[in-house]
Formats: C-alpha cells, structure tokens, sequence
C-alpha cells in the first residue's frame, strides 16, 4: 500500500522543482489525487503535463496505483 | 485463424479515425463502471455532443493496446478527430472553461455551469471491438 507521502516524494524527486499535493481519495491507498506545479510544465499542453506526471509512475499506475487523478500547473 | 482479420490494435486505430468523437471508458454511457468514466460521459452529454464509446473492460487487451497506442496509461481517453484529448481531469477542465465545446464544434451551454454535471443520462450504444477474431499469436 502507497502513502501519499510515497507519491509526493516521487513526483518531487523527479520532475524539476516541482511541488505535489497527494490526496488519498479512499484512505485505502490506490485511489490519488495529486495537484503538481512545477516550471517543467511550461509551454506544454494539459496532456504532455499529464504524461510527465504519469511517467513518474510508469507501470504502478494500473499496477499498485489503481487511480491518480492530475491537476498540473507551470508557475 | 485467417490473416485478413484485422488484429486489435488495427480495430483500435480504425475505430480512432472513423469516430470524430470516440471515448473509451469502463462500462458503457448508460451504465458507466468507474465514477471517472461517468463524469467524462456527463460532460459529453452536457454540451449534447454525439460521440461513440467502446467498453474496455470485456477484454484486458483492449485497454494494453490502447495505451500502448496512446501512451496515456488511464481510462477513460476521449479521442477527437483522431488525436487524444485527455482523461477525466482534463475533460472535466476543459469542459468548465468551454474548451471542451470548442473541440468539439458544438454550442457551450448558455448559463455557463460552475462544475462539470455528476449524473448521467443515456446516451450513445456501445460501440463493439471484437475481440473474438483478432490474431492471439
């Protein structure tokens, strides 16, 4: 089971000066909301944030991470 | 098993172009199977916007060759005019600034809503990939 901390943590490490808020949306560890800002997003369409984000996750999500819904934002 | 059957990730890509509006989601437009497809069916709805819809969940292959063609690891995707769109979170917002209309050529509400509709309503018949001719090899 992930803890938001888990999620935080990760999308932190690896997208450039990001800053993630994590909510367990079901206190049962699978189900995620994360609102991301971070400057990598800049100039990039909803989608290509999104992926970013998701690929932070590759394979977990649909794995372990049974839902991470996304709210990204460049400044 | 013939080699003319289309195999299922070219069922995917013919039914992505020969649907300007296509949604995969889990469950159908009646009878959506995650909260997530639902509200992504209810903004479609909303704006009265005709789209067809293909349920993922019959076959587990449908959702890997999905993602495999899209690179977008979640359901629902709404494709428009061949390209994807988005999931639930970017079709809600886009829905919410009218984007969502204006991709899809159709009139935004008049009274401009606060938040993407919850419920609902009956909509487009399933569109069907068959998944009993494909090549498993």
């Amino acid at each position: 089971m992930l803890t938001t901390d888990d999620l935080k943590a990760r999308i932190e490490g690896s997208i450039p000066d990001s800053r993630a808020e994590v909510v367990d949306l079901t206190g049962t560890g699978d189900h995620f909301r994360a609102t991301v800002v971070s400057p990598a997003f800049s100039g990039l369409s909803r989608i290509a944030q999104h992926k970013l984000v998701y690929d932070v996750f590759g394979a977990d999500i649909g794995g372990p991470i049974h839902a991470l819904s996304l709210s990204t934002r460049a400044e | 098993m013939s080699t003319t059957e289309p195999t299922l990730r070219e069922q995917i890509e013919s039914a992505i172009g020969e649907h300007d509006v296509l949604l995969f989601m889990k469950g159908t437009p009646e009878r959506p199977a995650c909260g997530f497809s639902a509200r992504t069916v209810a903004a479609l709805e909303a704006l009265g916007a005709p789209f067809a819809a293909v349920d993922i969940l019959p076959d587990p292959r449908i959702r890997q060759e999905l993602s495999a063609i899209s690179s977008w690891p979640t359901i629902p995707q709404l494709f428009v005019k061949g390209e994807l769109v988005g999931g639930c979170d970017i079709v809600t917002e886009m829905y919410e600034t009218g984007e969502l209309a204006q991709a899809l050529g159709v009139e935004p509400p008049a009274e401009a809503p606060d938040h993407a509709p919850k419920a609902a309503e009956p909509g487009a018949p399933p569109l069907q990939i068959d998944t009993n001719h494909v090549d498993r090899s």
